[in-house]
């Protein structure tokens, strides 16, 4: 709740804001959720997914759809104003049937192959996004290679950033709960973890679900701050860049990675002007930050923070408080 | 070897084969509710190799087994372990990022009542579930005395207490058959005393059944009060430790006869070992 009313203020006081600065904050916040929702799948249940983008990419083209196509048919009379609340409110259907569409390509893509374990299920993975993509690529009705434009430009810092908090609380809540030990379990030791009757597929095939379902989520925000999307925007390459993100905050540790997300944003946008050189310098500073995992150390540094605070800790954390001795 | 209805695990002529390898053959045996039932043989007999089968790592290739009355060859591991069935492993499986508290909760989520919706939600009916499973979780650590380094990494406990730590996750799950496979191995003589101490403190406190693999005698003897003796895939001999040890047979099996086939079996320390 304390999240969305910073939400809420950020979106108030955005009108002093220069647009870009706006923007790039959604960009921050929206790949914090894609890189915390991905840590579910990789980090918490260290399966490996290489296929975040094309979760995203159908949460995106899904929410465009309904936003552009579906909501003008059903309500004719509905004038999109940008301010007005009920405005507002008419791309929440949208945000929420993307990520289930997303869960739902989630399950589909997870039902089968998680029963397989490392390179074969990456193998898997990066072939379900290639097939979202050039499937997008070669149906006409979503504008094909062209993609789609003239989405409209409802993300705002409400939207995009209470998203954020909304996926962060989830993912921590989840994991901290006895029920999401399970997927702790799972990563350290199968086997052990199905002796002691835990269902080891279906946590894996929930983590992913849930992965998608917050992707998907991501990806309508994506769609509707960038207002054009196009199947080459969700390839192999954004679906790597989360994975750099999750692998700079540390693995399994939801704040240090939304850390990661925000730092590879501004750094995204720092470099911009270098131009040509700009991947060269982005490589070096990531084998940087590799060495150095900032995101990780500031994970550690926030759990002792917490722990600290009593009335807190209960709330957010202490992973290690939880037994009474 | 009489197999009466009220038997708690009833493994009645299983076999496994691995191509024409047979690592198990017709092997039938029972355990009665409460019983503390030793599982010797020599390497390769087929002890961690009938352990798997019970616990569903493999299937058996002909026979069946049933807990508790209930057909459970054929079913996925988790779903077997439900049936009332915990184990331990040979080579220790603690969840290694969790603590030592975490670990023993992990054995409460096939019992949770909560999903994770409700996980998320963290209403009352979920924070009141959760307190329930610390304290429980609180008292097993006390009672085998792990509570002071519940906040530890699992990883960071000297040998014997990632052991113990082991057998109490296998407990916390309320099994009604526990399966220890070889728990004194690495261990140390004053270690060893220790364990047989916990086991026995378990079949009185807790009233569970309990199938032991080991190699150390000087356990098995000493606490089992029934034990079944495993040679190349067969049981050989089954009965109370004075009569196995006046056995000619077990005797020919662990130090070998001059005209037995498979001898050279015994030379190479790891055969049998592997899962």
């Amino acid at each position: 709740m304390a999240g969305l009313l910073i939400a809420a203020l950020l979106q108030t006081f955005s009108a002093g804001f220069d647009p870009y600065t706006t923007q790039v904050m959604v960009f921050a916040a929206i790949n914090v959720i894609l890189a915390v929702s991905l840590n579910l799948v990789m980090g918490e249940t260290g399966q490996f997914s290489l296929c975040h983008a094309a979760f995203m990419a159908v949460g995106a083209y899904t929410s465009a759809l309904i936003t552009g196509k579906a909501l003008p048919n059903l309500l004719p009379d509905f004038q999109w104003t940008g301010a007005s609340w009920a405005s507002q409110l008419s791309f929440l259907p949208g945000l929420v049937i993307a990520g289930l569409v997303a869960a739902l390509a989630g399950l589909i893509v997870g039902g089968p192959s998680l029963r397989l374990r490392g390179d074969y299920l990456a193998m898997v993975t990066l072939g379900f996004g290639e097939i979202i993509r050039v499937l997008l690529q070669n149906t006409n009705a979503v504008g094909g290679a062209r993609g789609m434009e003239g989405i409209l430009p409802v993300t705002n810092l409400f939207w995009a950033v209470g998203g954020a908090v909304v996926t962060l609380y989830t993912m921590m809540a989840l994991v901290r709960s006895t029920h999401g030990k399970g997927f702790h379990a799972v990563r350290d030791d199968e086997i052990a973890a199905a002796a002691m009757g835990i269902d080891t597929t279906r946590f894996k095939i929930t983590a992913f679900v849930i992965g998608a379902f917050f992707a998907g989520i991501a990806g309508a925000l994506y769609a509707h701050a960038v207002e054009f999307i196009s199947p080459e925007g969700f390839n192999f390459l954004r679906s790597f860049e989360i994975i750099v993100m999750v692998i700079l905050g540390g693995m399994g540790r939801p704040v240090g990675v939304a850390v990661a997300a925000i730092l590879i944003t501004l750094l995204n946008e720092w470099l911009r002007d270098l131009s040509g050189y700009r991947m060269v310098v982005y490589a070096l500073i990531i084998i940087l930050f590799m060495i150095l995992r900032p995101g990780e150390r500031l994970a550690v540094w926030w759990r002792q923070f917490v722990n600290r605070l009593p009335f807190l800790g209960r709330m957010t954390g202490g992973a290690t408080s939880e037994i009474p001795s | 070897m009489s197999p009466t209805e009220s038997a708690l695990l009833d493994v009645r002529n299983c076999s496994l084969r691995f191509g024409g390898l047979s690592a198990l053959t017709d092997v039938s045996l029972t355990i009665n509710p409460g019983e503390l039932v030793g599982l010797i043989g020599p390497n390769g007999a087929g002890k961690t190799s009938l352990f798997n089968i019970l616990t569903g790592v493999y299937q058996p290739t002909s026979g069946e087994i049933l807990i508790e009355g209930r057909h459970s060859a054929g079913l996925p591991p988790h779903r077997i372990s439900r049936l009332g069935m915990a184990r331990t492993f040979q080579n220790i499986r603690l969840f290694g990022s969790l603590d030592v508290g975490m670990n023993v909760r992990t054995s409460f989520i096939a019992r949770l009542h909560h999903g994770l919706i409700r996980s998320v939600r963290r209403g009352r009916a979920f924070r009141a579930e959760e307190a329930k499973i610390s304290k429980e979780a609180g008292r097993l650590l006390a009672y085998f005395g792990l509570e002071e380094v519940a906040t530890r990494p699992s990883r960071s406990l000297p040998y014997g207490d990632q052991r113990r730590l082991e057998i109490v996750r296998a407990l916390a799950a309320k099994p009604r058959l526990l399966l220890l496979d070889e728990p004194a191995a690495g261990m140390n003589p004053s270690e060893k005393d220790q364990l047989r101490l916990l086991i026995a403190r378990i079949r009185t406190e807790f009233g569970t059944a309990i199938l032991l693999v080991e190699h150390d005698m000087k356990v098995v003897m000493g606490i089992c009060e029934r034990l079944i003796v495993l040679d190349q895939g067969r049981v050989i001999a089954s009965g109370s430790p004075a009569e196995i040890r006046a056995n000619p047979k077990v005797i020919a099996a662990y130090l070998g006869e001059p005209h037995r086939k498979g001898d050279h079996e015994e030379s190479d320390p790891n055969k049998g070992k592997d899962r």
